[in-house]
Formats: structure tokens, C-alpha cells, sequence
């Protein structure tokens, strides 16, 4: 038995702290308390205007009981089609213009120039929401669906892309390398190489970011991008809750079905 | 045919993968290349068909230097270099057609090869192939749905489509059951013997080594120390490669196998 062991035997043992410094742990957890109770404290909640807000909100909820889907039939028709030909369009083409930006956001197929002006894109189109982009499109081009549609083009491509390039970099290298070394072009190897590694993650990531446009494009509306959330809008406006419950038990239902429908694609690709 | 000389490759962190090594291998000749982990036998074969690039030296391939070559000159003459990988390397999710017929993608253009529009000519060469290893019955499966020696004989017609005048085999046996190790070595040896290619083969199972090839080639911290006939691996060679072992038993169970009936 070595000496190191003998020391050893007997002696408790507990798993090393995350951070070592004790002090440091010490004030981080006692500072996090502290601010926590300040956080708290300076919340203003006045309590009377929660009362009177009550009972709207409950005419809001109770309207669920009793959706009108009649009387605006006609608008709530239009609104749907509108929001689901910006989410299909929207879709294709920011698919489209996400996968060149993708091979040029991975960084082990692109060059670095490439790979910076990439990113750029994906982070330009990350940092502004959606809600931001729209108005700026609606100032530009007017109300309508236009605007809608341009906006999650624009949204998309930040999020596929950056997803789609991360699938690009964890690809496995020795199959890329087989296709290289067989004299393979450099769009031979990204077709046999490279695309069929990520084509599984590419089709999973299109479905759920037709899912999310859909869900986005109810909420454009109410800054005039057009679609369903435009009718939304309107209803609210009119204070007619009834086709305004209507109106959202639809959204609810497509984006189940979607959710339900993508799950299936998702789990037959392999 | 291929003429190594003085090559030396420096990764960027400073590791020294191959120093000065000098190698010349003819016609028809299979050579196995031996050595510890990380002596620099992937680098070496690696170097030949510049997957990596050499920091110094020359690979000349039949009178071709492929050192200096551009993109588009280098992928010409990686259609005479065909490589077989460790781990198979197959494109999991093409069919096992598409990975064999991949092996042409240097000689046809970009549009044939995106919809699988491959000449008749390749198409049946790539039938032969799956009958002559055996599985011509799976040519439409994913590659995945193969078990590891099928997949090793879909890389061996992947890289023999290719027509080359060279194998280049990293490690072929690396993750597979001694009886389809001996199996696909054997499948190797005997392309090449049918073919009249040469191959450079790594692979650190020195018995099965011994058994396969005509020349060894001993490789230690990126410098040749060894190149002879397989008799001449001593224990005292092996030790000067791999350092200090027992190397008796090891050389003893080679003699038993060799009389092992073939099968394939």
C-alpha cells in the first residue's frame, strides 16, 4: 500500500465546489438574496386597479364561452388565408436564402471573409425582433401583408441558418473527407458530402419554423403587417371579445395541428 | 510510380507529424505501414493525396508532382488515389450505389452527378464491383443498414470505381472482428493483385500485417526506421518501433495463422 493511499483511507470525501473561492461563493449568494429582496419591494402594484381590471379580464375570458365565429365569418376567412399565404411564402423563401447563408456560416466549410459576412447577416437578423422589423416594414411599404411577409423572411433565415450552420460544423468529417479525396468538386462535395448529414435536421428545422411563422404572423398583425392579426387587431378594437375568442381558439387549433403534423414529419426522418 | 521525397509535415501547433521521410513504392507493390499511434501514419497517407498539406517535400505520382498542384489539377489526380478509411467512412444516409458511384464524382459533371445521372459505363462497373464483394442484393440499401464488413467492402468499390493506380488505406480493420479483419485485408490484397495497383496500407495489427503483404514499412515519430520483408520484423524492430514488450507470443501466433484456410 503506497503512502498516498494510506493518507487517504479514512478521510471524508465531498464533491469539489462549482466555484472554489468560499468568499466569492459567499457574496454571490448573499448578494443574490439581497437584490431579490429589493427586486420585490420596488414592484408597485395598485391593488384597486386590479379590482376594476378583474372584471374585464373575466368578460374577456367568459367571451371564450360563447365565440362568435358568425357575425365576422367573412374577415376571420380572409384573415386566416392572408396569414397562411405569408407564412407558406415567407417560408420557402427564407429557406431558400438560409441555406447559401448557412454553408457560409459554417466554419469549417467557409472561408473566414465568407464566415464573417455570414454571421453578420445571422446576427443582424437575430438582434431585432419581429415585432421591430414589421413596423419598420409597414412604415416602409405600407400596411398589408406584404410587410408580414418580409419580416418573417427576414426572421427566418437569422434562425435557420445559425441552426442549420451549427448541424454543418458537428457533420462527421471522415465522411465529407471520403467524398473529398475522390477528386470530388467543391458543390459534388457539398451534395454528396455534406447535405445529406444535415438534410434530416434541415427538413425538422423548416417544419417548426413554418409552425413558429404562423404563430408570429397572428401577432404582425397587430402592428398592420396584415394576416389573421390583423382581424385580431380590429376585433379587439370593436371590444367584440366573442370574435376575438373565435379568432384565437383558431390560432390555438392550427398551431396544435401544425405541432401535431411536425412531430410526426420529425420523428420519420431519420 | 509513387516517389516520396523528404516529406515533412508541421501542424501549427508545432507538432512534427513526418520529418524528411523518403519512400519510393512501385508498381503493384502493397505495402503495410506500421507503427504506434500517432507516429503519423494517417498524416503520411494523408499527405500523398493532400487531404493535409505537406509543409515540405514532394509527392510524385507517376511523374506528377502533386505538391505544387492547383485545385483543379489536384482533383484530377485524386481520381487516380483511391481511399479506403478507417470507420468505413461511408455517407451514411446515401444508398450504397450512391456511395460506390461516388467514387466517380472527378469524372462527371456537377448537374449528372446532382441527379444521379451517372454513364451507363459507371453504372455497370459499379454493379460488378457490388457482385465481385458480394452485395450486389444490398445496392439500394442506406448505407447504415450494413454491418461493419459491408461497409468496409462498399468502401473498398468506392475507391476501386475510381480506377486509381493507388490505394491508399487508412487503418480498414480498425473497428472490425478479427475474422472480417482477415476478410477484408484479404478482399485488398487481392483487388490489387487482380488490378496490378499499388496500396499503402496502415494498420497496427502487425500479425495481420505480416500475413498480407510482401513489404513493411516501419514508422516512429514521423521518421521511417524500418523497411523490409515481413520475416525481418525481429522483436528487437518491434521494439525500436513501438518500445519495450513481450514480442515472442506475438510473432509465435502468426505462424498458426497463416494456416488458416481462405474463405472469401
Amino acid at each position: 500500500m503506497s503512502s498516498a493511499l494510506e493518507l487517504k483511507l479514512g478521510t471524508r470525501w465531498k464533491k469539489p465546489p462549482f466555484i472554489t473561492d468560499a468568499k466569492l461563493r459567499w457574496a454571490l449568494l448573499i448578494g443574490s438574496v439581497i437584490y431579490l429582496i429589493l427586486a420585490f419591494a420596488s414592484l408597485e402594484i395598485n391593488w384597486a386597479r386590479v379590482y376594476e381590471g378583474l372584471e374585464r379580464g373575466w368578460r374577456f375570458i367568459m367571451a371564450f364561452s360563447q365565440p362568435d365565429f358568425t357575425s365576422r365569418a367573412n374577415d376571420i376567412r380572409e384573415g386566416m388565408i392572408e396569414s397562411v399565404i405569408m407564412t407558406v411564402t415567407s417560408t420557402i423563401v427564407g429557406i431558400a436564402i438560409s441555406i447559401p447563408v448557412a454553408l457560409g456560416a459554417a466554419r469549417n466549410i467557409a472561408p473566414m471573409p465568407i464566415y464573417l459576412v455570414c454571421r453578420f447577416v445571422i446576427s443582424i437578423s437575430r438582434a431585432l425582433n419581429e415585432i421591430i422589423v414589421a413596423i419598420l416594414f409597414v412604415a416602409i411599404f405600407g400596411f398589408g401583408p406584404l410587410a408580414g411577409f418580409l419580416t418573417l423572411s427576414f426572421a427566418t433565415i437569422g434562425f435557420l441558418a445559425k441552426l442549420l450552420a451549427e448541424d454543418i460544423e458537428d457533420m462527421n468529417k471522415s465522411q465529407a473527407e471520403a467524398i473529398r479525396a475522390t477528386g470530388a468538386s467543391w458543390m459534388q462535395w457539398i451534395n454528396y458530402g455534406v447535405q445529406p448529414q444535415v438534410m434530416p435536421r434541415l427538413i425538422g428545422l423548416s417544419i417548426y419554423r413554418l409552425d413558429i411563422n404562423f404563430r408570429e404572423s397572428a401577432v404582425l398583425g397587430l402592428v398592420g403587417a396584415g394576416g389573421i392579426g390583423a382581424t385580431l387587431n380590429t376585433a379587439f378594437d370593436r371590444y367584440e371579445f366573442g370574435t376575438v375568442a373565435a379568432i384565437l381558439i383558431i390560432i390555438i387549433v392550427v398551431v396544435m395541428a401544425l405541432e401535431y403534423i411536425s412531430g410526426l414529419i420529425r420523428a420519420r426522418i431519420k | 510510380m509513387l516517389k516520396l521525397e523528404k516529406l515533412t509535415k508541421v501542424y501549427k501547433t508545432g507538432d512534427k507529424a513526418l520529418s524528411d521521410v523518403d519512400l519510393e513504392v512501385p508498381q503493384g507493390q502493397v505495402i503495410a505501414l506500421i507503427g504506434p499511434s500517432g507516429a503519423g501514419k494517417s498524416t503520411l497517407i494523408r499527405c500523398i493525396n493532400r487531404l493535409v498539406d505537406p509543409t515540405s517535400g514532394r509527392v510524385i505520382l507517376k511523374g506528377v508532382d502533386l505538391t505544387g498542384l492547383g485545385a483543379r489539377r489536384l482533383r484530377r489526380e485524386r481520381r487516380r488515389m483511391g481511399m479506403i478509411f478507417q470507420e468505413y467512412a461511408l455517407v451514411e444516409r446515401l444508398t450504397v450505389m450512391e456511395n460506390v458511384l461516388s467514387g466517380r464524382l472527378g469524372y462527371v459533371g456537377f448537374l449528372r452527378s446532382f441527379f444521379r445521372k451517372f454513364p451507363q459505363s459507371d453504372i455497370d462497373e459499379a454493379f460488378r464491383l457490388l457482385d465481385r464483394v458480394g452485395l450486389l442484393h444490398m445496392a439500394d440499401k442506406r448505407a447504415d443498414e450494413l454491418s461493419g464488413g459491408q461497409r468496409q467492402r462498399v468502401g473498398i468499390c468506392r475507391a476501386l470505381i475510381q480506377d486509381p493506380a493507388l490505394l491508399l488505406v487508412d487503418e480498414p480493420t480498425a473497428s472490425l472482428d478479427p475474422k472480417t479483419s482477415r476478410e477484408i485485408m484479404r478482399l485488398i490484397v487481392e483487388m490489387c493483385r487482380e488490378r496490378d495497383l499499388a496500396a499503402i496500407i496502415n494498420i497496427h495489427d502487425v500479425n495481420l500485417a505480416k500475413m498480407f503483404v510482401q513489404r513493411v514499412v516501419g514508422l516512429e515519430s514521423g521518421r521511417i526506421i524500418f523497411d523490409g520483408a515481413p520475416e525481418e520484423l525481429v522483436p528487437e524492430v518491434l521494439t525500436q518501433i513501438y518500445g519495450e514488450e513481450d514480442w515472442e507470443a506475438t510473432i509465435e501466433t502468426v505462424d498458426e495463422d497463416d494456416d488458416e484456410e481462405a474463405d472469401a
